[in-house]
């Protein structure tokens, strides 16, 4: 299963056509785990998103650039050595995914010209950390992207932690969407984009 | 207080225009209803059963009297004539509309006021002692520390969707006046044998449907810290506290599951990436913000002592509002005085804009301008002279604002309830009021002593009542309203949950089971003893068996319609 996006925004209010491949692992036809008798709306953190036979049997696009989903990666990232070597070959991860297994998994996490970060609904935060952890402990200087439910009123955050380009969920204008990085004139506290709190800048 | 600089400014104004932005486009179709609610909602707006409801944030409880002007200005002019001051210290209002709330928004910035995270799964208004700066018990005032910490977590990248609501209280006094053990962070302010200044740090605590009272799980902790620290806190939680339930998202289910210890080494193991880092806080910024805070320009020979003793020797009503409603200063010759916003007959926390416009010429003849929100739902006037009490207190019986009743039965905490709110089980008003005219007897409430009764109509415990003397719980049982009642808990130092004492009544025997509690109570007692001492000491039973074998709860009478 793959998906081809045509624009992405990027966090100078640019917009780009994508020349990725999202590869998603096929959905699962497990039924609907319920809670309290409302349905589970986000896996809990460290869930895992397939299990290995399905992995395994996800056919990888043999030329271009993909962006792998990471137990896939972990999976099978020797026989795509040449292909990082290349600069074909990005990682996305989703919410519930731990983003420490990807620096794990390499010697530079910069040999990877993307990295996704996969929203399946706005209101699930985790990635928001998942992309300050990317840039700051990890040092990942790539493009960082988010995924999925990317909606215009969240990019002011989003491009704060870190992210620098946004696959705004489809029927979404981009170019207007960029308006919102400019929500605030001024932030107080640090992030990936202000290492200073503004109490030592003022 | 402190008073926003042109930065401070400039971001209130940046939401305001950024929030009639996204009504604009939520009304022109653009963002749909579950695109616009986590907006709508980190500008304290619920959609609830008549309009939106609109909780405007009062940072630590602290107001200028020109802030209660303009909130009496919108109550008169865009609500219905009233607003409701809640137990988290803000004001909330039920009937604005939603197409009028960006102008109700910008109103609110020209006085340095704002809705913001208010309401969402963010980090809430920070709360406190509703007496810091003048509290005789105070170690440190924590107002200055509540204001870094609003401003660390305002607009917070990182943290605006976390999986649940967030809340943070710092107390600085012997006392806990700010229910640090029942939030999410609480934090205590204190010297250290050095004479340090140093953080004790509790997390997990929180009530609503899993009451849990907090742990420690950093003692000591330099105050340069204190936002490295809340930021490990805050990331671990982002990141590992449970999202597939909503019931068991706050971050009081992760410590419980993870354990306090485990929890704090792995806080720990985030934090040594952060400590010493540029969040770190300076003197200088301490120093910056204190500077705010700041004792008035009272009097050195405020006086009044003489004349206040002769007055109140032989005026009873007026000795007994001093008794009551009247709490020691730090200043010699000045008093804080807490205005009742409990007279029988009037939802509890409620106030009507002429009461509104009428506290604030008082806060400025009488108390420097300034006034306090209590999460008792009170107001308080923080700095009156002593000589100045017994004009004040004429001034305030006109206003209906001298009930002395603070701290006794009467002086019940309640959320809005099935009245007007969208998520409550059960009516909250109305059980209130009923107690309130059931022990409306003032000889007979000061026999009894300090007693705290909270009503909630929900699990979600917006009338604290899992921490009440007496708390009741709104239940819902196949769509008729219930009332869960326990004892035995309390704020403070010694906080407690309560335990319930059985099965649920229906709302028109509250009153009679509060008052078999009450006797339950007088024919044990000893002389120095609280109605709380008496629960402590003895249990639930005498009380529980009482109540029971005079009252029908509702499995009861069910049994007895199916007979």
């Amino acid at each position: 299963m793959s998906e081809r996006r045509t624009e992405i925004l990027l966090a100078d209010g640019s917009v780009i056509a994508d020349d990725w491949v999202w590869l998603r692992l096929p959905e699962s036809t497990e039924p609907q785990k319920k809670a309290a008798g409302k349905p589970v709306l986000f896996r809990v953190t460290g869930e895992t998103a397939a299990p290995p036979d399905v992995v395994a049997g996800v056919a990888v696009p043999v030329t271009g650039r993909v962006l792998l989903p990471l137990p896939l990666w972990l999976a099978r990232k020797d026989e795509l050595a040449a292909r990082v070597a290349a600069g074909e070959i990005g990682v996305w991860i989703d919410s519930f995914e731990e983003p420490e297994a990807l620096p794990e998994s390499l010697a530079d996490l910069n040999a990877l010209p993307v990295i996704g970060l996969h929203f399946p609904r706005f209101v699930d935060g985790r990635a928001y950390s998942a992309a300050f952890l990317l840039r700051n402990r990890y040092g990942y200087k790539g493009q960082l992207r988010a995924l999925g439910d990317v909606l215009r009123d969240q990019l002011f955050y989003l491009r704060r932690v870190g992210f620098d380009a946004f696959a705004l969920r489809e029927g979404l204008d981009a170019h207007a969407a960029a308006a919102s990085f400019a929500d605030f004139p001024e932030v107080y506290q640090t992030s990936t984009d202000q290492p200073q709190p503004l109490f030592r800048r003022a | 207080m402190y008073r926003y600089n042109d930065y401070d400014r400039a971001i209130v104004k940046a939401r305001a225009a950024q929030f009639r932005d996204q009504t604009r486009r939520f009304f022109a179709g653009e963002l749909s209803e579950d695109e616009f609610r986590p907006l709508r909602l980190q500008n304290g707006l619920y959609i609830q059963r008549h309009a939106p409801m609109f909780r405007i944030a009062i940072p630590y409880g602290l107001l200028s009297s020109q802030q209660l002007r303009t909130l009496a200005h919108i109550a008169r002019t865009y609500d219905r004539d009233y607003g409701h001051f809640s137990t988290r210290q803000n004001i909330q209002f039920n009937w604005i509309p939603l197409e009028q709330v960006p102008d109700v928004l910008d109103l609110l910035a020209d006085v340095e006021m704002h809705g913001i995270q208010t309401s969402g799964n963010c980090i809430r208004n920070i709360t406190s002692d509703p007496y810091a700066g003048i509290a005789p018990d105070e170690i440190v005032d924590p107002r200055p520390w509540c204001e870094i910490l609003r401003q660390w977590s305002t607009f917070h990248p990182e943290f605006a969707y976390l999986p649940r609501k967030f809340k943070i209280a710092i107390n600085g006094a012997e006392h806990d006046r700010a229910v640090v053990r029942c939030h999410d962070i609480g934090l205590e302010i204190y010297r250290n044998a050095g004479g340090e200044l140093v953080l004790r740090v509790f997390a997990g605590g929180g009530m609503g449907r899993t009451p849990i009272i907090g742990s420690v799980i950093r003692d000591g902790l330099p105050w340069q810290h204190m936002l490295t620290y809340c930021e490990a806190i805050l990331r671990v939680y982002n990141r590992y506290g449970r999202r597939d339930n909503s019931y068991k998202a706050r971050i009081k289910i992760l410590v419980k599951a993870l354990g306090a210890e485990e929890f704090a080494r792995q806080v720990d193991a985030e934090w040594a990436y952060l400590k010493d880092g540029p969040s770190t806080l300076t003197q200088a910024e301490l120093e910056r913000v204190a500077a705010h805070f700041t004792a008035p320009a009272y009097a050195a020979d405020a006086g009044g002592e003489a004349e206040l003793t002769a007055r109140a020797a032989d005026d009873r009503a007026f000795s007994r509002w001093l008794a009551r409603n009247v709490r020691e200063h730090r200043q010699p010759g000045y008093r804080a005085v807490v205005l009742s916003l409990k007279p029988t007959g009037k939802p509890p926390g409620d106030a009507d804009s002429a009461t509104m416009y009428a506290v604030a010429d008082l806060a400025d003849r009488y108390s420097f301008g300034e006034l306090r929100v209590t999460h008792e739902q009170n107001l308080v006037l923080a700095d009156v002279r002593a000589g100045d009490l017994h004009a004040l207190w004429g001034e305030l019986r006109k206003l209906g604002l001298a009930t002395p009743n603070i701290g006794l039965l009467t002086d019940i905490v309640c959320c809005p309830g099935g009245d007007f709110c969208s998520l409550a089980n059960a009516k909250s008003i109305p059980i209130a009021q009923a107690i309130q005219e059931r022990f409306d007897d003032l000889d007979y409430l000061y026999d009894l002593g300090e007693i705290e009764l909270n009503i909630s109509g929900c699990m979600n415990s917006c009338g604290h009542h899992h921490v009440g003397h007496i708390g009741v719980l709104g239940v819902d049982k196949s769509g008729a309203e219930w009332y869960q009642i326990s004892i035995g808990g309390a704020q403070g130092n010694d906080a407690a949950l309560g335990d319930v004492i059985g099965p649920s009544f229906a709302a028109d025997q509250v009153p009679d089971v509060v008052t078999h509690l009450i006797e339950t109570y007088v024919a044990h007692r000893t002389p120095e003893e609280r109605f709380l001492d008496v629960v402590r000491r003895l249990g639930i039973e005498p009380f529980k068996t009482r109540v029971y074998a005079n009252v029908a709860s509702a499995k009861r009478a069910k049994e007895v319609e199916h007979v």
